[in-house]
């Protein structure tokens, strides 16, 4: 694996020497990191990025098939249109993650910003997927069309909010599934909760598995009752608001 | 002709960055500068600006103008106007510093330390600060090709057309001391390339520096002009400033309730308060409607007693902020806090409309 | 409960001495507007659901039938027009946000009917087209502030990617979805015959049409649908779609029922789910973020792609424009607030934005004062309805149109304004396999070719009469316009003189 110190080299020559670097080696060590933006852009298949430091905005834009795995914070709209691949960040999120996902996972250590998820919508055998270790600000899962949300809500203080307002407004496709107890108010009109079955609960625990395997902790004690999954109440929630004029 | 700020209105985006010490430790301008241009791709060169706390230990008492001027005839008048209203302590100009990046023109840079002369009106008592921010609005409104662009005590704005990173460098910011400093890139949607029109912008102690273009401009414009104020660059960050100085200097508002004001809680929310603080914010939203600021900003406000960064309701704008030690930062991405500090207690992500509030506990030092 | 109160908007009367009973009428109908009682051995109508798309009227062989306005009136009040009693009819009755088709049909001054163009006269020779040279291709995109040239006169400045078009025209984005697939490769096998471009609006690229990538412009919208690394790859352009004419500030909506299996594919979504555009690109709030979009389109596409940015035509659109400019758009395309639609909120379509002529002229007027219109291509739309429409576009500043309505126009579309029904008897507004197969791209895309090169003819005898032979010499050459019946603050935002000035 290559290892590079990044500190003030531009994005663009970042990202260009990316991809002269998987030529050969498809494992890259980016260290440093401070701001660049788009790394990972569109980037395919069995190429894996380890990056140390805080990447820009856009990171894993149109991604398909890469693997990154941040150690540090990363910043706004993680994730943009991504198609495929894995995201595996060890900290926290800005905003906008996932926006307009179709396919590919994301794992987020701890905390999300506002509107996780937005408009993320899944497209036959690919389903996008995004598990949150803390908590997610308003706008989750905001028009999501498709996928899945997994908001485990770990180690958050007693006073904190697992989910902020606005959860799920739009929502006409997809799965929001959320480790504790969470008020009517803060979702949206056109999202509803409905029981788990069989196929949510080994759904969950796979992924659960995944977060404690990458994070390396112990989440043995998560009890799956305490978990509720939300989803659209209709899948054309707009069918009756116009009028032909 | 092209038009400058305030000649017609301009939108423009930004990057903002601010950085307090809480114990009133002051540093140099290094930090400020690196942390702004970190964020270079986030504004387009056609402006750049500093307003810096703590920087005129010696002159405390003393209003600070910084003043540009684009001619000497001009600079003539308003010296007669001065002399006139203030006791002028000392006089002179800004040192600057030939920058590749920056196309200063013929533009004067003068800086004066003063104390206003007040006269006893028979209509009104007016305070200091009260003259003074009336004569700063006089010579900006009255005196073509000259600008009070910083006007607070023992502060000062640094501002002009270019990058940010160039414009600190042109004020030779590193030689300057301040306990809290903010930063601004701007990405207007034009070039006069007039330095007046670049931020912070500045009011007596007030700076803001902000990120994002309001939607509720003039129903604030036309609101805060019928309290005395002249919007005169049509900017977003000149109305903002305005409304603070409104609701904290003018009406004595408290900061919490200012900021429920400029960024209300929603309707559903106030519902499912307690009967008392309902009824606050009711009569907030009921009151000081005109006083919401709508669409997307991220201001981080300054003044003496500290900073307070702040996000619109629905959080339109990112802004992150983080702590270490006596320090508070804030900035529109993680990256550049992370740039100048390693390893912070805390990073957070403020919510909408949640404040982030640095005071100075200690005296500066 | 069920009361209705609105009547008839259209009467089709048919006249039974020449009727043949071919029925024709009854099979292209899919309002069902016309039926037939055996037993009685009688035609019926239902003037309730006729829309007036002409489709019967055009295909009766006998010409028996006629379509009118419905006779009835309402008491003749200058304040409450039929219109506006109408609709609110319809809202009382449904709770609806009232939806309309096509631009907006009211009647604000059309600004390229009062503008009149010069020609030549003895100080100049006017040229005559037909056999001298006359070049009306255009190159759209970025251009350096200036060229450079080493010490043996060899250019040194690369230039970035440009849009090559033979005429100066679009045809304007129109999603596939909105409008059928037998019409979206109609449009691109028109281009690709004339050297032109299409765009595929907001719903992504049906794979079968990935051939024609070179006449291709692929948009990017805020709902981001079938959007992909390929998708950028293909097209000659990308263009990120900010704003539309016809609804500026709005999102788009796909109904679920026009998902099916094909269209469920290029947006890459399931069949039957809606496909929601958000009113914004929620990763841009701001004009930073506009540049942070246009960087990882040319990251993604490794600055092999020219990025078009198109926003409505609104109050601040100069400055807007100028930001667009600055955050690195290579084209501008501004559509004015006629523009088409296949479903825009009727409030926002009749109520929000500006004509694209005053738009046009304050944009282009403001980025030269800033010293940048050359670095950047101008492109307008809303509502280009003849070659004049265009030569006067491009004398006030645009580099070239883009038609959208016209283009509909040519393939058969009678403006019957009733998309949102996605019925359209014409195949081209629809996702019905039924009535798609009634548009057959091979016949129907030589109407698109003949339509732009009779205009291609009309431009290029407008230039020769100016004593113009290159259009590139037309751009932006305002001298060449006077306005008729327009106000001084009319003429001074146009940027034109009066006529007899």
């Amino acid at each position: 694996m290559k290892k590079v110190k990044v500190l003030d080299i531009y994005y663009r020559e970042l990202n260009d020497f990316i991809d002269n670097e998987i030529k050969t080696d498809k494992n890259i060590m980016l260290t440093n990191v401070f701001g660049q933006r788009y790394i990972g852009r569109g980037l395919s298949r069995n190429v894996r990025i380890k990056i140390q430091g805080t990447p820009g905005n856009d990171m894993a834009v149109y991604m398909d098939g890469a693997e990154i795995e941040v150690f540090g914070n990363v910043q706004d709209a993680v994730g943009n249109i991504m198609n495929s691949g894995r995201i595996i960040v060890h900290g926290g999120c800005g905003d906008t993650l996932g926006y307009a996902m179709r396919g590919g996972e994301i794992y987020i250590e701890g905390n999300v910003g506002y509107r996780a998820g937005i408009h993320m919508k899944e497209y036959k055998k690919m389903k996008p997927l995004i598990v949150v270790g803390g908590k997610a600000g308003d706008f989750l899962g905001e028009y999501m069309a498709g996928g899945a949300i997994i908001l485990l809500a770990l180690n958050l203080a007693k006073d904190e909010e697992i989910v902020g307002r606005f959860c799920g407004t739009g929502i006409h496709g997809g799965n929001i599934y959320i480790n504790g107890k969470v008020d009517k108010y803060k979702f949206g009109k056109e999202i509803e909760k409905v029981s788990l079955d069989e196929k949510d609960i080994v759904f969950l625990k796979k992924h659960i598995d995944l977060y404690s395997k990458f994070f390396k902790k112990d989440l043995s004690h998560l009890k799956m009752n305490f978990f509720s999954k939300y989803m659209a109440v209709n899948k054309n929630p707009y069918a009756n608001m116009y009028c032909a004029n | 002709m092209l038009k400058k700020e305030g000649g017609l209105r301009i939108p423009s985006g930004c990057a903002i960055s601010g950085i307090i010490d809480k114990k009133g430790k002051r540093f140099s301008g290094e930090e400020i500068i690196k942390s702004i241009a970190l964020m270079h791709e986030r504004s387009n060169g056609l402006g750049g600006g500093f307003a810096a706390y703590g920087i005129y230990p010696q002159y405390k008492e003393f209003y600070a103008f910084h003043i540009f001027y684009d001619n000497l005839g001009v600079k003539t008048q308003v010296e007669d106007f001065l002399a006139k209203h203030f006791e002028i302590e000392s006089a002179g100009n800004i040192p600057t510093k030939a920058v590749p990046n920056i196309k200063n023109q013929s533009l004067l840079i003068w800086r004066y330390f003063v104390y206003p002369r007040i006269y006893i009106s028979k209509e009104e008592v007016i305070d200091e600060d009260e003259f003074t921010f009336r004569c700063v609005i006089k010579i900006n409104k009255e005196y073509n090709g000259a600008y009070v662009f910083s006007s607070g005590k023992n502060m000062g704005a640094f501002k002009g057309v270019g990058y940010p990173e160039d414009i600190g460098e042109f004020f030779m910011l590193d030689r300057y001391e301040a306990y809290m400093w903010t930063a601004h890139g701007r990405f207007p949607t034009n070039t006069p390339g007039w330095w007046g029109g670049a931020h912070p912008f500045t009011m007596l102690n007030w700076s803001v520096v902000h990120n994002g273009e309001i939607s509720s401009y003039d129903a604030n414009r036309r609101f805060v002009e019928m309290f005395g104020y002249k919007c005169t660059l049509q900017t977003d960050t000149e109305v903002i400033t305005y409304l603070f100085d409104l609701l904290v200097r003018k009406h004595k508002m408290p900061m919490d309730e200012v900021l429920k004001t400029v960024a209300a809680p929603f309707w559903d929310d106030i519902e499912r308060e307690s009967k008392e603080i309902q009824n606050k914010l009711k009569g907030i939203r009921t009151v000081y409607s005109s006083a919401l600021i709508n669409g997307p900003f991220s201001i981080i406000l300054g003044c003496q007693k500290g900073m307070v960064a702040l996000n619109d309701r629905i959080k339109l704008r990112s802004m992150v902020a983080a702590e270490k030690g006596d320090r508070t930062y804030v900035a529109s991405e993680e990256s550049a806090i992370r740039i100048i500090c390693d390893n912070p207690d805390r990073v957070w992500s403020p919510k909408g409309g949640e404040a982030v509030i640095a005071s100075l506990e200690g005296k500066i030092k | 409960m069920n009361l209705n109160f609105n009547s008839p908007l259209f009467e089709v009367t048919r006249d039974e001495k020449k009727c043949v009973k071919c029925k024709v009428c009854i099979v292209e109908c899919s309002n069902k507007v016309h039926s037939y009682d055996e037993k009685k051995d009688i035609f019926k109508v239902d003037n309730m659901k006729c829309v007036n798309c002409h489709r019967c009227v055009v295909l009766c062989s006998a010409r028996a039938l006629i379509v009118k306005k419905y006779p009835l009136e309402f008491r003749e009040n200058k304040n409450w027009s039929e219109t506006a009693i109408k609709e609110i009819y319809k809202q009382s009755q449904t709770g609806g946000v009232l939806l309309s088709s096509m631009g907006n049909p009211n009647s604000f001054p059309i600004y390229w009917d009062k503008m009149l163009l010069n020609a030549s006269q003895v100080t100049n020779p006017s040229i005559d087209p037909l056999r001298e040279p006359m070049e009306t291709k255009v190159m759209i995109g970025r251009k350096p502030e200036k060229l450079e040239f080493d010490s043996n006169g060899k250019l040194i400045t690369k230039i970035p990617p440009q849009v090559s078009l033979s005429v100066p025209i679009i045809f304007a984005a129109m999603s596939y979805g909105a409008i059928s697939k037998n019409a979206h490769e109609s449009l691109a096998k028109a281009a690709e015959e004339l050297g032109i471009c299409c765009n595929t609006g907001e719903g992504g690229l049906n794979k079968d049409f990935y051939k024609y990538g070179k006449n291709i412009i692929v948009q990017v919208a805020s709902g981001r649908f079938g959007v992909h690394k390929k998708y950028l790859d293909t097209g000659v352009a990308i263009e990120i779609k900010i704003g539309q004419g016809a609804k500026p500030g709005i999102g788009g909506h796909l109904p679920g029922r026009k998902v099916g299996e094909d269209v469920s594919a290029t947006r890459m979504i399931p069949v039957g789910s809606d496909a929601i555009s958000p009113a914004p690109h929620h990763d841009i709030y701001s004009i930073e973020d506009l540049r942070q979009l246009i960087f990882s389109l040319r990251e993604v596409t490794h600055y092999k792609k020219s990025i078009f940015v198109k926003i409505a035509a609104v109050h601040n659109a100069a400055a807007i424009a100028s930001g667009v400019a600055r955050a690195g758009a290579d084209a501008i395309v501004i559509d004015g607030f006629r523009g088409g639609t296949g479903a825009a909120p009727t409030r926002v379509r009749d109520n929000v934005g500006i004509p694209i002529e005053l738009a046009l002229a304050s944009i282009d007027q403001r980025l030269r004062e800033e010293e940048i219109r050359n670095q950047v291509s101008l492109l307008v739309s809303g509502s280009i309805r003849n070659s004049a429409d265009v030569v006067k576009a491009i004398a006030l500043g645009a580099d070239a149109v883009c038609i959208g309505t016209a283009a509909l126009i040519a393939m058969g579309c009678h403006m019957c304004r009733t998309c949102i029904t996605g019925k359209c008897n014409w195949g081209i507004a629809t996702q019905d396999p039924e009535l798609e197969k009634r548009l057959d791209p091979d016949i129907i895309y030589k109407r698109l070719v003949n339509l732009v090169s009779a205009w291609n003819h009309e431009i290029q005898e407008m230039l020769g009469g100016m004593g113009i032979n290159a259009i590139d010499s037309l751009r932006g050459n305002r001298l060449m316009l006077r306005g008729i019946g327009l106000n001084e603050k009319e003429l001074e935002i146009l940027g034109i003189k009066y006529a007899g000035e």
